[in-house]
């Protein structure tokens, strides 16, 4: 079977040669128009006039479009109808699109964007968490809270505590290929639209709103991203809208996709939070009582930044059995970059936030915070008590002990901690130091309803299969992983089967490709549609031998019935001349999850997916320059669909969480402005400060949960392997002094330094 | 301007080309080859990577702030060119597919032609080479397994032979539609006498040497830059001469041969020259570019500072000479007269007691936030000699002047040092921006200084010599 074989992904050639088409790359014809944004310089204002006569002179220019043109909708949020494509009368952030210029190419587009006379009246931004709590700016009404047992109580009587704050900084999805899209007008007012998006029913549904059409006038196809990373979830409605209105009053195909500074200055990044916390806990570091105030910075529009919230709270326990807990989120609105969807939406956020206190205790009670942690690590499964989390969803799929326990003998941790506290006794300059962080990762759309799938599955009568489903490629794989799962089913090689473009057209109302979901939901529903195509070639075979279908086989390319063997293309070709349909949807919806996200009480995931990670690093601390030195993972993907791919998401991942916590650092000025939005000031790991030695191995135990073929999603949870990167920075800091060093995120060789000074102090 | 090139292995000629057309704009909007990709514009990600070739051999450049006058009589590679033309994939390509170094595939066609680029040159330090290129999917992992599998395997046939036949047609000058009374407006020298008389006559022009900052002029700020010299085709101009007692290095010396040159000499500053940019930018990038530009937080001055360097300028035909230190004045303002332009700076031989130590945010392919150069002259245990120059702490290149007056005649000592220290702060009012604090960067600063002192008495003080 194809399924667990360690393919290459499926346009690996087309990568390598340069043959892969983007949004960017598809030929389009000669007369197609491109279309650049004219943004706001100032944070918060009223917007009292614009004088765009320069931009319509300009050169190449075809005209110019600001909100009193748009025909239909004004809007371009996935969720609260609260963001504008283009400005009206408010300003909420630097960045803010305020008029798009219609131009014959995408240089003059973007030259004659710069040339607006803009009168903005300022009024005072709200940018900070600190800025936003004083106006009470925030969405919803009041803060979430989410509880289990009594924190408070819990807190009084406990052995001991400790307070503290860690301020967690936001990421930018540095996806490579920036955000692009294209519209080709139809007949009759039709449009078809290519789109980099990992949701393209939402560019469907938000396109049709803006030209004033029920959705089935529009058609979207999304053959591939260059990187997505949670960043083109929402992200790219605007682009989209804006090609398609412009195509619409123009007549003419139009493409728009942001220059590399334009991404960074326009769209959201991942949610920057602060987590208060006071713990109580006992000798031994157990955790007694823990109270949580998260602080999520959500800019100007609402977005996702509820379920990015929420999610964070989900994960305040990470692996952590915790009794008495309280978690209270404020969801705050300031006049910012709309934060968004990020890879692990929300979790990464929570799990730094309690790893933050396992650390914290650890340092207080003079321990390995390894003991910490394994002290209130969740029971493995089976086990004879029903552990709960926060939110009151059973766990019981544990594994984390077990899993810690391989990886601490295959890391050699022990020995390495010894020698590494005998090295920093050694070195006057030089500090290492070494860390074990767990993951444990909620799988399932938080919003219920989410945990649908669709797919259209064709067999041909040459017996080749045209395979398509409502998951998008980003460059995780999924494609391939699919294909394995389809060709699995017919018992042919993968090669039987075409990977086709994602296209509205074909698989509707899709989920995005979001939450890790994209293999467990569009592989159950490609597993559905190719059984009941499957199943009736069977039918047909069995009546046409006089047998039962269940003795027909599909292995190998070929098609057993009885003791006759045909080729699954014969067996095609028969089924057709014989009138049997060989095209089939497939549906799937995730079984077994309810969750109340105002109560905060429920089982909103189908199953967790578990990791760890062991990293080692050393700090300079004349400077507080740091590099990791290396990483040890041990990931849970279930019974792997595609190992290669798997390990691929976990390096990747990790790389990428690391990153967010040391060298990302995003900075605004007082007014708002952002300062680092391009390669050359926001820094994302380059390929030295990958892990000199990195060793990654899969638990590959099939999971307990009926997913397909046993697998499990790995696209979100390994980026928090990365957190054991930050947690190796503080761990070195204790060699420093004797005061806890409060290392804040994200560790740039300037906080660590600030960190090291704070131990010695 | 007319050029002549070689793209992949077919001859190329165009006429009436926009002298500031990149080669990334014109291979993906002209010839429609959209292996080449866009990621940044700016030369910082190294998505458009391409190979260039010319009689000194193979060069990965970035081709988004490549002028297409850059590559006249030269010969380009993208990543269309690597595969044979019977379809055999270049070893680089066949070990990504099959190390799984690609996942969303944006930044692979980058990547296989850097690799293959160090491939062909036999360049197997595989970090340095791929610096300039990043990948945000995969880890780079798999990227550098697959550059070590390929090591051993031959370079292919078709890519051993990447000269222009016969040279350029042309020398990349103008037609001149007034039969040549008017200057023309853009210009490519091969002397620098030439460019000296027009440069005179055209004051007012910008001379583009690497265009690794020139170029985000034109594709990020939409800048005009009126008439223009491109510097790339002086052969004289470019080069290191031994000079008895000095090295003269010419303007046009690419950091990539400023590294190669001062590595025997003074290993520090070539091992910080190797974080200048990226491979790709120090290809391109020159040292009379750096210092002409003169920008506070760039690598190459503090090191030459220094070592007592001194800079040569021209103008039409006079010259003269100044302390390298002296050229820059303050922020954005340098000595340098209009039509003058910056042919050489010689260095003094002399042993080894310089240290460069360059702080950023990310260790490869980042900007300073300090540059700390500290080259201190002892006998027996008196410090004789100081000078001490820093980037990224005042508005321009400069010199420690008072930490260096405190260290000068004192005993190489502890002691001397931690007073020496506290003089940087009279020494320099750094700023805060987004790379780094003022206070962070004087603390620094002070740090580097001491570090000096550290590595003298056998410390350890390198986190890259660390291994786990």
């Amino acid at each position: 079977m194809s399924v667990a074989t360690p393919l290459p992904h499926d346009a690996a050639k087309l990568h390598v040669t340069g043959a892969a088409r983007y949004v960017d790359d598809i030929p389009v014809p000669a007369n197609a128009l491109h279309i650049a944004f004219g943004l706001s310089k100032v944070a918060a204002g009223k917007l009292v006039s614009m004088d765009l006569s320069t931009v319509r002179d300009a050169a190449g220019v075809a005209a110019v479009l600001t909100a009193g043109d748009l025909p239909f909708s004004n809007d371009v949020s996935p969720s609260n109808h609260d963001e504008p494509l283009l400005a009206t009368d408010a300003v909420h952030y630097a960045g803010q699109p305020l008029f798009m210029v219609i131009a014959t190419s995408h240089l003059a587009a973007r030259h004659a964007a710069r040339l607006g006379q803009i009168d903005i009246e300022k009024t005072d931004p709200i940018l900070t968490i600190e800025q936003a709590l004083a106006a009470n700016s925030r969405f919803e009404d009041g803060p979430r809270i989410y509880q289990k047992g009594d924190a408070a109580t819990a807190l009084d009587q406990a052995a001991q505590t400790l307070t503290g704050t860690i301020n967690i900084g936001g990421q930018e999805h540095f996806y490579l290929e920036g955000q692009a899209a294209l519209a080709l007008p139809q007949d009759n007012g039709d449009m078809v639209v290519h789109s980099s998006t990992q949701h393209p029913t939402e560019i469907q549904h938000k396109v049709a709103e803006a030209l004033g059409v029920p959705m089935h006038a529009v058609r979207v196809e999304t053959r591939r991203m260059g990187g997505g990373f949670g960043g083109k979830e929402s992200q790219g409605n605007a682009l989209a809208i804006a090609c398609a209105v412009a195509a619409s009053k123009t007549g003419r195909p139009c493409k728009m996709r942001y220059d590399r500074d334009d991404d960074m200055i326009i769209t959201g990044k991942r949610h920057d939070f602060r987590i208060d916390y006071t713990v109580g806990f006992d000798a031994s570091g157990k955790i007694t009582a823990l109270d949580f105030t998260h602080f999520t910075r959500c800019g100007w529009g609402m977005d996702l930044s509820l379920p990015v919230a929420d999610r964070a709270m989900l994960h305040a326990d990470n692996a952590y059995h915790l009794d008495n807990i309280r978690i209270t989120s404020h969801r705050l609105r300031t006049n910012t970059q709309s934060a968004t969807a990020f890879r692990g939406f929300g979790g990464p956020q929570g799990i730094v936030g309690i790893e933050r206190v396992m650390d914290h205790i650890a340092h207080h009670l003079g321990a390995d915070p390894l003991a910490v942690r394994r002290a209130n690590y969740y029971a493995d499964a089976p086990s004879d008590q029903v552990q709960t989390t926060p939110y009151h969803q059973p766990v019981t799929d544990g594994i984390i002990n077990a899993l810690t326990d391989r990886l601490v003998a295959t890391s050699d941790y022990a020995a390495r901690r010894i020698a590494i506290d005998a090295w920093n006794a050694s070195q006057p300059v030089l500090k290492r130091g070494i860390a074990l962080t767990p993951v444990k990762f909620g799988i399932s759309f938080t919003l219920t309803h989410l945990n649908q799938a669709g797919a259209l599955v064709h067999v041909y009568n040459d017996g080749s299969i045209h395979l398509n489903h409502g998951g998008t490629e980003m460059g995780q794989g999924l494609f391939q992983k699919i294909a394995q799962v389809a060709a699995s089913r017919f018992g042919v090689e993968v090669s039987a089967v075409k990977i086709t473009a994602t296209d509205t057209g074909k698989v509707p109302n899709t989920s995005a490709t979001a939450a890790s979901s994209g293999t467990d939901l569009n592989g159950m529903a490609v597993q559905a549609a190719c059984d009941t195509i499957r199943d009736r070639i069977a039918v047909h075979l069995a009546e046409l031998h006089q047998t039962t279908p269940d003795a027909v086989e599909f292995v190998d390319g070929m098609v057993r019935v009885g003791d006759g063997e045909i080729t699954f293309a014969q067996a095609a070709a028969s089924a057709y001349e014989h009138r049997v349909s060989l095209s089939s949807t497939g549906f799937y919806k995730t079984p077994d999850i309810k969750w109340d996200r105002i109560t905060g009480q429920g089982s909103p995931f189908f199953y967790f997916a578990y990791g760890a990670a062991v990293t080692e690093v050393v700090i300079d601390t004349l400077t507080g320059e740091n590099r990791i030195l290396r990483a040890d993972i041990l990931h849970d993907a279930g019974a792997s669909l595609n190992p290669a791919l798997d390990i691929g998401q976990i390096e990747g991942g990790y790389v990428q969480g690391a990153g967010w916590l040391t060298t990302e650092e995003l900075v605004w000025d007082d007014q708002g402005t952002l300062k680092t939005h391009a390669p050359s000031t926001y820094k994302i790991p380059a390929i030295s400060d990958r892990p000199d030695i990195f060793n990654v191995a899969l638990w590959d135990q099939p999971n307990p949960a009926q997913t397909v073929y046993r697998s499990k999603a790995v696209g979100e949870p390994p980026l928090m392997l990365g957190i054991s990167a930050f947690m190796a920075l503080s761990d070195a800091t204790r060699a420093c002094g004797p005061n806890y060093a409060d290392l804040q995120t994200p560790a740039t060789a300037e906080a660590v330094l600030a960190a090291t000074l704070k131990a010695r102090a | 301007m007319d050029i002549t090139f070689l793209l992949n292995g077919e001859v190329v000629s165009l006429t009436g080309i926009s002298p500031t057309t990149t080669l990334l704009d014109w291979l993906r909007e002209t010839k429609h080859l959209t292996g080449t990709k866009e990621g940044c514009n700016e030369g910082d990600c190294g998505a458009c990577s391409v190979m260039i070739s010319d009689d000194t051999g193979h060069r990965a450049l970035n081709g988004c702030i490549l002028f297409l006058p850059q590559i006249n009589g030269k010969s380009v590679t993208t990543v269309e060119g690597l595969s044979a033309p019977d379809g055999t994939l270049h070893p680089v390509q066949q070990n990504l597919i099959d190390h799984h170094g690609s996942q969303c595939g944006f930044c692979t066609p980058g990547f296989a032609v850097t690799m293959a680029t160090a491939h062909l040159n036999g360049a197997t330090d595989h970090d340095t080479q791929l610096a300039g290129n990043l990948c945000r999917c995969t880890g780079y992992a798999p990227i550098i397994r697959a550059a070590q599998a390929a090591e051993n395997e031959p370079v292919p046939h078709h890519l051993k032979n990447l000269r222009i036949p016969n040279g350029p047609k042309s020398s990349g000058g103008p037609a001149q539609p007034d039969g040549g009374r008017q200057p023309p407006q853009h210009i490519q020298p091969t002397t620098t006498d030439d460019l000296a008389r027009w440069y005179a006559a055209n004051p007012d022009a910008t001379l583009i040497a690497g265009a690794t900052d020139v170029g985000l002029w034109v594709t990020k700020q939409f800048r005009s830059l009126g008439p223009t010299a491109f510097l790339n085709r002086i052969d004289d101009l470019r080069g290191i001469t031994d000079a008895g007692d000095h090295w003269r290095i010419g303007a046009m010396t690419t950091i990539t041969e400023l590294e190669a040159h001062f590595a025997p000499h003074h290993p520090s500053l070539a091992t910080m020259l190797r974080r200048y940019g990226s491979t790709q930018v120090r290809n391109a990038a020159t040292i009379g570019g750096n210092i002409a530009n003169g920008s506070p937080i760039g690598d190459g001055s503090p090191g030459l500072i220094a070592m007592g360097a001194t800079l040569h300028l021209r103008h039409g035909d006079r010259r003269r000479s100044l302390p390298l230190e002296d050229f820059f004045i303050a922020y954005g303002k340098q000595d340098r007269a209009p039509g003058e332009f910056v042919e050489a700076v010689t260095v003094p031989k002399q042993p080894d007691t310089l240290r460069c130590y360059k702080l950023s945010k990310r260790f490869d392919q980042d900007i300073s936030a300090v540059c700390g150069c500290i080259n201190l002259t002892r006998e027996g245990r008196t410090i004789t000699d100081a000078r001490i120059a820093f980037g990224g702490m005042a508005g321009t290149p400069k010199r420690a002047a008072k930490t260096e007056a405190a260290l000068l005649n004192q005993p190489f000592t502890e002691a001397s040092f931690a007073t020496a220290m506290t003089l940087i702060a009279k020494d320099f009012q750094p700023l805060s921006d987004m790379r780094a604090s003022a206070s962070y960067r004087l603390q620094t600063a002070q740090n580097m200084l001491m570090r000096y002192f550290l590595e003298a008495q056998g410390i350890s003080t390198d986190i890259q010599a660390v291994t786990a």
